[in-house]
This record gives C-alpha cells, structure tokens and sequence, in this order.
C-alpha cells in the first residue's frame, strides 16, 4: 500500500478531495468518502458491472480503476447522469418497463448501456445482447433489461 | 419490545423506513390531539394508545392516520416482485379505499409480527390471505362504528375511498379518519396463534367476492423501481450509523481448517485495525471499509488442517449413490409399485444427476450491527429479518424482544443466501469492538461460501402395459439435505458464525419429492437424505435456493414423462393431456401447445440430418404448494461448440387468482431465466479441500447474448380460486422442458445436469 495522500477528483461536475491510498479502488471513494452510493460493490473483480461508473466518457469498473487513476478525470456515476426531475432515456425505459427486481444490478447496466448508446444510437438487437454482455443480473431481468434499452434507443433517436 | 431503541438515534434513515416511522410518530403523537377531540365528541372510538405489537392486534397491522392515509405493516419482505404493491391492493380493495392512499410497510420487528419473511412463495398466499381477513374486519368496525354515528343500519351504508355513507342519502356521511381521529381501533382479532408462514389473524367479518373485486387484478406498477433506478434510495449495503466500523471475516483456503493462530503483527501497518478471535471464528474490524478490506487479506492466519473432506467432484454422484442414508421417507405410496413393475409389459429405468447450486447474490450480503450489552439493532438485507433478529440476539445472548430487526431491500436473496450469516457476524464483530459494526462480504462469500442447494440423484423406473399405458411409477430422490442449516436463521447453529462458536448443530434431514399430479398408476414416490461432507462450517453446507429441489427433481421427473411417453409411442405434450386429470393442469398444457405452436410428434426430430445448428422443443409440467405452470422451451443447438441457446419460452401459469398481472409477468420472465441459467450453466465446482467456484468467472450465470429471444406468458386467472404462490413455481419445470427441447434436437438425452455446452458437445459427438 502507497502512503495516504490527497486526491482531486471530479466527480459528477463537482470537485471533491479525498485523502486516500492512491491504490485504493475507486469504488470506496465514491462510496464512503464523497457518500455516492449508486455505484456497488458486486464482486470487486471486473466481472460483474455493479460499480460502473464513467470516467471521462468510458464506462469504468470502479472497483478495478485505483482512485489515484482517477485524479485528473471526470467521473460521472448514476446520479449525474440522470435525476428524477431530469432522467436519462435509459431511467425513464427502466421505469416504464419496470426493469428492476433487487435493482442492485441496475447501475451497471444503466451506465454500460449509456456509454453503448451514446457510440452506438442505432445499436440493434444483436448488438445490444453483445455491447451487455459481461454484466450480470442475478434476477434475471434480461428481458425487461433489453425491451427498456430499446425503448431508450428509439426515443434518443426521436 | 421492552426496549425501545428510536431511529431518531441514527443518522441513516431509510425513506420507507421513515414513512413507516412517520405513521408510527403520527400515531404516537396523536393521543393529545385525539384526547381533545375525544372530550368533544365523547363516542370516540378506539384508543389512544397502541396495543402492544401482537398478531391478535388489528392495530398491529393496519393504521390509519388522522389524514385518512393507510399503512398496512406486513411481516414479509418484497425481493422485488412487487409484494408490497399487492398487499396494499388487497388492503385497498378490502377496506374499499383507493389503492392510492396505501402503503405498506415491510420487514421491521418493531412495526411488524413475524409472518416468516419471504418464504416459499407465500407472500400473498399465506400473508395476503391474513391481510384480506384483517382488512376487511377493520372496514367492518368501521362501518359498524359509522352506522352508530350517523343514526343507520349497517345495511344501508355504503363506503366510497374511505367515506362511510348513508345509500342514497350522500350527505349523510363519515370518513375512517374522522371516525378513527388518529387513534388506534383496539379491536381484537382471532388469532391462530402461530408465528411465521402459517399466521393467521381474522375477525369477524367476510372478505368479499372476487367478483366484486376493483382493485384486485389491477396493474399498479411497483413503488420500488425510480428509487432504484435513480439510485435514490438507499440499500442495505448504503446504511451507515454514527461511530460505525467496518468488519471483515476470513474462511480458511482449504474448507474444514479452524483458526489455530494468527499473526497481528501482519497488519499492524493498517491504522486501527485490529482481530477479533472467538473459537473458530476469526475476523477483523478498521475504520475505513478498505483498511477492513486488507486487514482481511493481509492478516496471516494458521489453520488447522482440514484433510480433503470434498474427494474428488468426479465422484460426486457416486459418493452419493453409496453415501449411508441418514432419513428417508416415502411421500406418495399408492398401489404396489413392486407388483405393477413385475405384471409391466415394458420396464424402463433412469437416473438422473444435479449438482450443487450457488445462490450467488448479485452482491455478497451486508449487516450492520450495533451490539449493546443488553439490546441490539440489526440492519439485515436478509429476506426473513424477524428470524435474523432472533439469531442475532441468540449469538449475543440477549433476549428476542431486545433486539429490533430492521429489513433494507439489498441484493436478491433467493432462498437463505449469505445474507443471515453476514447478519451474525457483524453481531461477533460488534460486541467485541462496543461499537457499530458494518460487514459485506467479498465475492468468495456470496459464492464459495453461501450455502450451496444440495446435489442429487433421481432413479427412476416406469412400467407400462402392452398398450402402452403407464402402469407404474417409481421415483427415488437421493442427495444432500434440504436444510443442512435452517432457511430461518434463528439459531446460532443456522449460521456460519454459529457453527464456528460451536453451536449444537441441528440438520433438517429432509428432502422433496414432486408434488405428482400425474396419474400414472401405482406409484411410489420419495427420498434418502446423506449426511454432509462437513457437519460444521462447510462451504457446501445446503439449504434453500429459490424453488428448494424442484429444478433437480423436475429435471429428472419431466424427462422421465418424456422418455416413458416415447416408449409408450406418444406425443410428449398429449402424454401429459392423458395422465394429467385435474381440468386446470389439463387446461395449461393445451393454452402453452396453442399459444407456441406445439405439432404432435412422438419421439426426436428427425429431419435435421447434416445440420450444424439444430432446434427442438420440450415441454414441462410442474406443480407447487397450489401453482401450477406448464413450460414450452424451444431451444437452438450448435453441435459444433455443443451451446444451447433457449430461444423461446412459453410459459402457461395458474396462480388461481391474479392480483396484478403485470407484475406477475415480470416475475415470471424472472424465474425462466433465472432457471434457465441454472439449468445450462450453474454448477459449484470443488476440488478435495475447497470449493473453487469462487467467483462470476468460476460460477457463470447467463448473460445477454444467451438470453431468450421471447418468453410468452400466458396468465391462466382463476378468480374463484384461492391467489397462490408465483415467485417460484415458474423455476420449476424449466430444466425438464430444456432438457426434453435438447433431446428433441439432438436425439441423445442428457440425464447429468447443466445442460453445459461441454456436455452437450460430447454428447452429440
Ligand atoms: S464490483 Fe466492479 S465489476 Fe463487479
Ligand atoms: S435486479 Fe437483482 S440483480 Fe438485477
């Protein structure tokens, strides 16, 4: 482990500094020293999606990026990307197909197909299966994870 | 409870939570203002102060506020099905007030009786029964105390959204909360006096006809989903409460070790960190949730040795097959099984093999603890926070009553996951620091470590007359216990943490049989239970796992139906028409033939020759405590690389009375994947001293590229029938239809489950 240190980080378009392990997964930065909580610990291994979070644009296992990598970037996690009064498409989807059981998958995949989207507007059924691929929902609400990714697909292209 | 511990104590407070608390505080504060009113309008009814939190209490739940808003307080949880949306609906319709103006709290001893929690599907079959009795006996007090007010008769009062008046005379009315002004209804119920799944409260009221129903049936959507989407409310793993720590456990690399020793000088480097040893339980506590992270990984620990308890996986089912029988018992015995083999034209005989299941939690489970030396606060993702309340309290040896069990939604638990032992853990870890202690697991604990649905094998055998008739029926389940440790995690014993304290243990020996509707001749149906390869703290220690043994029992009975129904030269489908008497079974199997499409075919396809990617279809037919589901898979099959992809799923369901069809959907198109994954995928692998599914790499589960292209539904309601269970059944048949789907592909059976793609290629090869 690094000795402690500050660390700068933006996150969700506000500036934070957190004295950590630059080793320190991203994740427990988020989580316990800024308090934004959507981001979760699934498996701390990059195998699950839980912790998602974007870093400068690129959906990012925060569980697997240090915080010390983050410093300089900017971090945006479920709650800059979309609120209540100001959903993203995909929330709006998600609560119109009802997408969640447990809904501890749901940052993940969210965040996943946000960034898919975004490259890839026109993303068709084949390549959403594929670009989702690696995530997990142990509820297995797949079928209601892709009808609201369409369903978000076809009114960002509206 | 004697002791109160207030919420207001802690900083972290739940938005349901609040809401429940507000109704509690809104009630709690009310006396003043009721006794005011109460000296004006002398005929008060009810009382001002609560009675105590007792399943014979109308009060304990149903309130209504001054504002004429209604909580109902519901003792078993939701894992994100909806449950709280159909309490409130059946709350609603019985009380004749608009589903609007319902909430329904969940899963707080202090503001709920035990109803056992989420378990076996009896959310709204066994708990929303007791709320429909209770509901619709505190509409008629209502009404009865409305009748005095207003000068009428009981029959010629009507009650629109909580307004009691006089038919035809509008004016003549009175709400609930005038009538109740914020006061409790102190009105006794009958009760049956059990706790858990078999509570049953009831006053003296009829609930109504279905056929007056309005609420009931209806879609509501879940109350759950923005806060969960907007990431707005808070779970389990996001309660935080003043001076809390972080605590981490430590299991032994090879399963059967107990600490013997170990070295705090490997993690004096993490500031404020330090070991908490009791027997063979080991762990660490540090300020920050990392610091608690790498102590945990870093502290050495000796461990005594295990010796290689597992043998080797290939074994398995052999192991199992010679493995001495611990209980046994015969479910059904009708006719001499043994006599109608003999006199049978044709014998056929098969067994089939299902491994060891990992519930495998999105996240490992969470608890926070506040241990004091007489009471204690217990906040649990668990799907049964009474019993965990009391296991807590158990493991701490205080009382029941002094520690309050608070339930914040987490990662789904599916049966008794890890969420309980994480609960008994933070309680060691608590009252040995003084001081809150917070405990999520790491990956290995949902996985290696949570307790595992137990591997089996099936041996059947079937006779059949010279016109191909089913004359016998003989089907033997042996495996592991259904309940190594207990799905109620009241007892030490039950948890991990326990069994490592050395609490007596209490194995349920026990199995499942299929619930057979099938009315195949003489028949004899039962099970042999094996005792564990560990008695205590073993990571394939066995309890329940959604739908406990139906997938491994189905996915050896539904084959069985097949391959007797083409022996017997018959179509699998007009098989299960033939032996299936009962018009509601026989009706769900012609509306899932219709809805997908089903030709009548007796044995494999056979037109597919030369073809890399071949299809077929499986049917199966499940029964469960009242459901009833008939599953159409329709699988593609790559025999080159041996995937399986179930394309398609039909799925025929009977509930008896639906309570809102679209989240029942969503519910089901839950349980086809979620079965679908574990009938091609899941198995726990192990090596002689450890479980090696370890992780999502080591454990896979189904992910979008092999999710179905369409799973159908179609909802059979049943008014006139009671509402059972729907959270599991659909688990059921899935791995009987897929299996019977890749053998109408491929010709070749496969009685070893998963359906893995290794499998499959060796056996199409
Ligand atoms: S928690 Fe980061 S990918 Fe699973
Ligand atoms: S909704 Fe529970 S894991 Fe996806």
């Amino acid at each position: 482990m690094a000795a402690p240190k500050r660390i700068k980080l933006n996150v969700d378009g506000k500036p934070y500094s957190v004295t950590a392990d630059p080793e320190m997964p991203l994740l427990y930065a988020l989580r316990n020293d800024i308090g934004l909580d959507n981001p979760h610990f699934g498996c701390g291994l990059a195998q699950c999606g839980a912790c998602t979070v974007h870093v400068d644009g690129a959906a990012t296992r925060s569980c697997s990026f240090t915080v010390g990598q983050a410093e300089g970037k900017k971090v945006v996690t479920l709650a800059g990307l979309g609120t209540p009064e100001k959903p993203h498409p995909l929330q709006k989807a998600y609560v119109d197909e009802q997408v969640p059981q447990c809904g501890y998958c749901v940052n993940g995949w969210i965040m996943t197909a946000a960034e898919l989207l975004k490259k890839n507007p026109k993303a068709d059924d084949k390549q959403i299966r594929e670009g989702l691929a690696g995530l997990k929902c142990r509820c297995g609400t797949h079928m209601s994870i892709i009808r609201a990714v369409k369903r978000a697909a076809k009114e960002m292209a509206s | 409870m004697t002791k109160m511990i207030s919420i207001e104590d802690f900083a972290f407070s739940r938005r349901k939570l609040l809401q429940g608390a507000g109704a509690l505080v809104v009630s709690a504060a009310a006396p003043a203002v009721a006794a005011k009113k109460a000296r004006a309008a002398t005929a008060a009814f009810g009382s001002a102060v609560k009675p105590a939190l007792k399943p014979d209490q109308l009060d304990s739940f149903i309130a209504i506020t001054a504002d004429g808003k209604v909580t109902a307080f519901f003792g078993k949880m939701d894992m994100g099905q909806g449950v709280d949306v159909a309490i409130s609906q059946i709350v609603a319709e019985e009380l004749d007030v608009k589903y609007e103006r319902v909430t329904s709290i969940l899963g707080d001893t202090q503001t709920s009786v035990n109803q056992g929690g989420a378990s076996g599907s009896t959310a709204v079959q066994n708990g929303g029964k007791a709320m429909r009795a209770i509901a619709a006996e505190a509409r008629r007090v209502l009404v009865e105390e409305a009748a005095k007010r207003l000068g009428a008769s009981v029959g010629d009062l009507v009650v629109d959204d909580g307004v009691v008046s006089v038919k035809g005379n509008a004016a003549k009315k009175i709400s609930y909360a005038d009538i109740l002004q914020g006061r409790y209804f102190n009105h006794k119920l009958k009760w049956n006096k059990r706790y858990g799944n078999g509570l049953y409260s009831e006053g003296k009221a009829k609930p109504k006809k279905p056929s007056e129903y309005k609420v009931v049936g209806q879609s509501f959507p879940r109350t759950d989903i923005p806060g969960k989407v907007y990431g707005t409310s808070p779970m389990i793993t996001d309660v935080r409460v003043p001076g809390m720590v972080h605590g981490r456990v430590i299991h032994p690399e090879k399963a059967g070790g107990m600490p013997k020793a170990f070295d705090a000088s490997s993690i004096k480097h993490i500031k404020g960190a330090r070991v908490v040893h009791e027997k063979g339980f080991i762990g660490v506590v540090a300020n920050t949730e990392w610091d608690a992270v790498r102590a945990s990984q870093e502290l050495k620990v000796t461990w005594s040795d295990g010796g290689n308890p597992f043998g080797d996986q290939k074994n398995l089912y052999d192991h199992i097959r010679k493995a001495k029988v611990i209980a046994k018992k015969h479910d059904t015995k009708e006719g001499d099984v043994a006599a109608a083999l003999k006199g049978a034209a044709k014998v056929i005989e098969a067994e089939y093999e299902w491994p060891f299941q990992s519930h495998a939690s999105m996240g490992p489970a969470c608890a926070i603890v506040d241990a004091n030396p007489k009471n204690a606060v217990v906040w649990t993702g668990s799907q049964k926070p009474h019993y965990t309340a009391e296991g807590v309290a158990a493991i701490l040896k205080i009382k029941a009553d002094d520690v309050r069990g608070i339930w914040v939604p987490g990662p789904g638990s599916y049966g008794r996951n890890d969420a309980g032992d994480a609960a008994a853990q933070a309680a060691l870890l608590s009252k040995a620091v003084g001081k809150p202690v917070r405990v999520q697991g790491m990956r290995h604990e949902g996985t290696a470590w949570d307790p595992k649905s137990p591997a089996s094998i099936h041996r059947c055998r079937g006779g059949l007359d010279a016109n191909g008739n089913v004359v016998a029926f003989e089907f033997m389940s042996k495996g592991f216990d259904r309940q190594d440790v207990r799905s109620n995690e009241s007892k030490p014993q039950d948890n991990l943490a326990g069994q490592q304290i050395g609490a007596k243990l209490r194995p349920a020996k026990t199995f499942r049989s299929p619930e057979d509707m099938y009315n195949v001749g003489a028949r004899l149906i039962g099970w042999e239970v094996i005792p564990p390869f560990i008695p205590r703290y073993s990571p394939l220690r066995t309890s329940h796992l959604r739908d406990p043994l139906g997938p491994q029992i189905q996915f050896a009975s539904e084959q069985f139906h097949d391959e007797m129904a083409e022996v017997a030269g018959m179509d699998p489908a007009a098989y299960r028409l033939k032996y299936l008497k009962d018009p509601r079974d026989r009706d769900l199997v012609k509306a899932a033939v219709e809805k997908s499409g089903w030709k009548e075919r007796v044995g494999p396809r056979k037109d597919q020759g030369g073809k890399t990617t071949v299809s077929g279809r499986g049917i199966s037919y499940a029964y469960r405590n009242g459901t009833r589901v008939v599953v159409i898979a329709e699988v593609e099959v790559d025999k080159t690389t041996g995937r399986v992809w179930p394309r398609k799923f039909t799925v025929a369901h009977d509930c008896g009375l639906i309570i809102n069809p679209e989240a029942l959907k969503l519910c089901l198109e839950g349980n086809i994947v979620m079965a679908a994954s574990r009938s091609l995928y899941e198995e726990v692998m192990f090596d002689a001293d450890r479980v090696t599914s370890v992780d999502w790499a080591t454990y896979p589960i189904l992910e979008t590229p092999d999710a179905p292209e369409v799973i159908d539904c179609v909802l059979l309601n049943r008014p006139d029938k009671p509402a059972t269970g729907a959270g599991e059944a659909a688990t059921r048949p899935v791995s009987g239809a897929i299996a019977n789907a890749v053998y109408d592909a491929t010709g070749r059976r496969l009685r070893r489950g998963p359906v893995t793609a290794e499998r499959v290629k060796a056996l199409v090869s």
